[in-house]
């Protein structure tokens, strides 16, 4: 399942590469793309995952970029 | 710019008064040194709080964590002037990459700006303003002149044109009456229109589009890809260097303080912002600006791609051809036509059509006979008219005179009296013609037409557009072979570009490096199947599509060159002390700033339609 989050204060394009380095290495996401232009994160994992995967993934951003908050749309 | 920006903007305007405040204070020694102090914490304190913050995290090769060792290590050499302004340049240059970036993203959304807002939908209490995603299907709505189309739909009421030209990049109205289908994006260009939708606001063709061009940057280009993997190692390499420069050449000649110095400034240099940023921001606005003419591009590999076209394959119905048949020739007495037309009057075959269509009034037949796969035997004012093939003149014993014309030609005859002959054949668009030499003038090896037509018919619209190779009488899958064959005879790293109108082509389109497709207005199947839709239908696009790519193409190489070079003479220069740590800075954010100012090139395409 996909899914589409909007990134917030996503501030410099090195860390939005990061981030989706980091995002990846989370077991269970099955794929993670980091857009800088449109600040935006596409998140491919199981269903019944996301909702534990969605911390880990906000937990991941914020060590890279301190104010970066995901948004669930 | 928005009230963040705003507040930094001030910032770095009080700690540069600080800065050359403490310039001209009459201080000495350590006092001086202690004088930059605050210069430097107004302009960057949030650099430390980030740096203090991400070390916890266990970032090290963090950008503002090597920013303050830098600044830091400057100060603690006694370079207090040097430290302070290193840190100014370094925090105005993120704040102009933020500001141009921020302007791009804005200019692109600007494009993406067709999204309607509200629709005017009828109910019993008369018309009520709703949100577009709200109006179920079925329902009607009115859109006003001027007013944006919010929803697919069939015209049930009124004439008007429409402006298509934020989806197809075409400047002439559509015009459009009762019973025709329109497309949500378009502007009401004239009088009242009451449509009923026929699609929800979700799977409207506004909607699909802009899901489209959003998701287009996540097909990265490989060139993209090598600036990430690239990015990854970077950072490293760099700050390895700094750590041997520092300690190698002290070990060696001493003057451990210089070494340090110049080993700083590697580490200011460190970030490979400016790749990471403006590379995907230039293929960003190449598929913006490709947009804007009616060109749907999905991904930057496509651009890629589309740069280095070496064989166009054109699929020839309906798209080099109108896909609609249309009487080329009459050849024979004045009232031939009207003769004929009046004949098929009753019949629905495509070819009777094409008679109307040319004859719109015909006179009502007294009596009509067909005769299948021939004709038909009609009487008309008392004349007894035959019109048909050619075997049906040699059934009632008339010589039929051939024609030099390719194409379905309906005879006529009159009494055992041959009348003369009416060619009906597909029209080759009007821009077809330029749209071959269009391509070969851009260097393309070789154009290909296949179709599934009849051999003299394909051979003479191949030959008068000046088409090098041509496959006639293909059935479907021969299609796919003849491309296979063709992918296998362009040179290597060339691609191979395939055109058709996205009916019962899908399989070649998937199989072509680049599959374009006849967008037509909101034909689904298409869009899906292609990677690049030509929302205008026009075969001239794609020449206009090769050429934006290469632009493209060649603003994303010239970024990658100018910052690798910047950054590589810089760390040379540094090595050698020639170039201070300011010369780093204006090569860590000024590079950047200047290729994300590049970048935005790639959007403002503005290719003329040939």
């Amino acid at each position: 399942m996909v899914k589409v989050f909007k990134l917030e204060e996503l501030d410099c394009a090195n860390c939005a590469r990061k981030m989706e380095d980091a995002i990846k290495k989370i077991p269970g996401v099955e794929d993670a793309q980091v857009q800088f232009l449109t600040q935006k994160l596409t998140l491919t994992a199981p269903e019944e995952q996301f909702p534990a995967l969605l911390k880990q993934v906000d937990r991941a951003c914020r060590k890279i970029e301190p104010d970066c908050r995901v948004l669930y749309k | 710019m928005t009230r963040r920006l705003k507040r930094e903007l001030i910032r770095l305007c009080i700690a540069a008064i600080l800065f050359v405040a403490a310039f001209f204070l009459p201080l000495t020694g350590v006092w001086r040194l202690l004088g930059f102090l605050p210069a430097y914490f107004t302009a960057g304190y949030d650099v430390w709080w980030k740096a203090i913050r991400n070390i916890l995290h266990g970032q090290v090769f963090d950008e503002s964590f090597l920013m303050v060792v830098a600044s830091g290590g400057a100060f603690l050499l006694g370079d207090g002037p040097e430290a302070a302004a290193v840190m100014l340049f370094y925090q105005l240059g993120e704040f102009f990459q933020r500001y141009a970036v921020g302007r791009s993203r804005r200019s692109i959304a600007a494009l993406m700006e067709i999204r309607p807002d509200t629709a005017n939908l009828e109910t019993e209490n008369g018309i009520e303003t709703v949100d577009p995603s709200e109006v179920p299907v079925g329902s009607v709505i009115v859109i006003r002149s001027g007013d944006r189309v919010p929803l697919d739909g069939v015209v049930l009421s009124g004439h008007s044109d429409l402006d298509t030209s934020a989806l197809t990049g075409e400047s002439v109205p559509r015009p459009v009456q009762e019973d025709d289908e329109i497309i949500s994006g378009c502007i009401n260009g004239g009088g009242l229109l009451r449509v009923r939708v026929t699609r929800p606001f979700a799977e409207s063709t506004v909607s699909r589009l802009l899901e489209m061009v959003e998701q287009a940057s996540e097909k990265k280009a490989r060139t993209e890809q090598f600036i990430t993997r690239f990015a990854r190692v970077y950072t490293p390499c760099v700050v390895g260097a700094a750590v041997l420069l520092a300690l190698i050449p002290s070990l060696l000649v001493g003057n451990t303080t210089q070494w340090i110095h110049r080993a700083l400034t590697f580490l200011v240099i460190s970030c490979p912002c400016a790749l990471v940023i403006s590379v995907p921001l230039g293929f960003f606005g190449g598929i913006g600006g490709a947009s804007k003419q009616g060109i749907l591009i999905k991904g930057g590999n496509y651009i890629e791609a589309l740069s280095r076209a070496d064989t166009v394959v054109f699929d020839k119905t309906g798209t080099l051809t109108e896909g609609i048949f249309a009487v080329a020739a009459v050849h024979g007495t004045d009232d031939l036509l009207a003769l004929a037309a009046s004949a098929e009057s009753g019949s629905t075959h495509p070819i009777s059509r094409s008679l109307l269509a040319a004859c719109p009034d015909p006179v009502k037949p007294d009596e009509v006979e067909e005769m299948a796969g021939r004709g038909v035997r009609a009487v008309i004012g008392g004349r007894v008219i035959y019109a048909g093939n050619e075997t049906l003149m040699r059934e009632i014993g008339v010589e039929s005179r051939p024609c030099h014309r390719t194409g379905t030609i309906v005879h006529l005859a009159e009494d055992g009296r041959y009348l003369g002959h009416i060619v009906i054949s597909d029209s080759v668009k009007p821009d077809a013609e330029n749209a071959i030499a269009a391509l070969k003038a851009l260097g393309i090896r070789k154009t290909v037409m296949l179709t599934g037509d009849r051999d003299a018919v394909g051979k003479e619209v191949a030959g008068k557009l000046g088409i090098d190779e041509v496959y006639t009488e293909l059935l479907p899958a021969d299609k796919v072979n003849r491309v296979e064959q063709l992918l296998g005879q362009k040179p290597k790293g060339a691609s191979l570009l395939f055109v058709g109108d996205g009916i019962n082509d899908a399989p070649v389109l998937a199989r072509a490096d680049v599959g374009i497709a006849m967008g037509g207005m909101g034909s689904d199947a298409a869009i899906e199947a292609a990677d690049v839709t030509l929302m205008n239908d026009r075969p001239s696009s794609v020449a206009t599509a090769v050429r934006l790519a290469r632009r493209t193409m060649r603003i994303v190489k010239q970024n990658i060159w100018f910052s690798l070079i910047a950054k590589a003479a810089v760390l040379l220069l540094g090595a050698f002390g020639i170039a201070s740590m300011w010369a780093a800075v204006f090569a860590d954010v000024g590079v950047a700033v200047i290729a994300i100012c590049n970048s935005m090139r790639a959007l403002s395409f503005f290719g003329t339609h040939l």
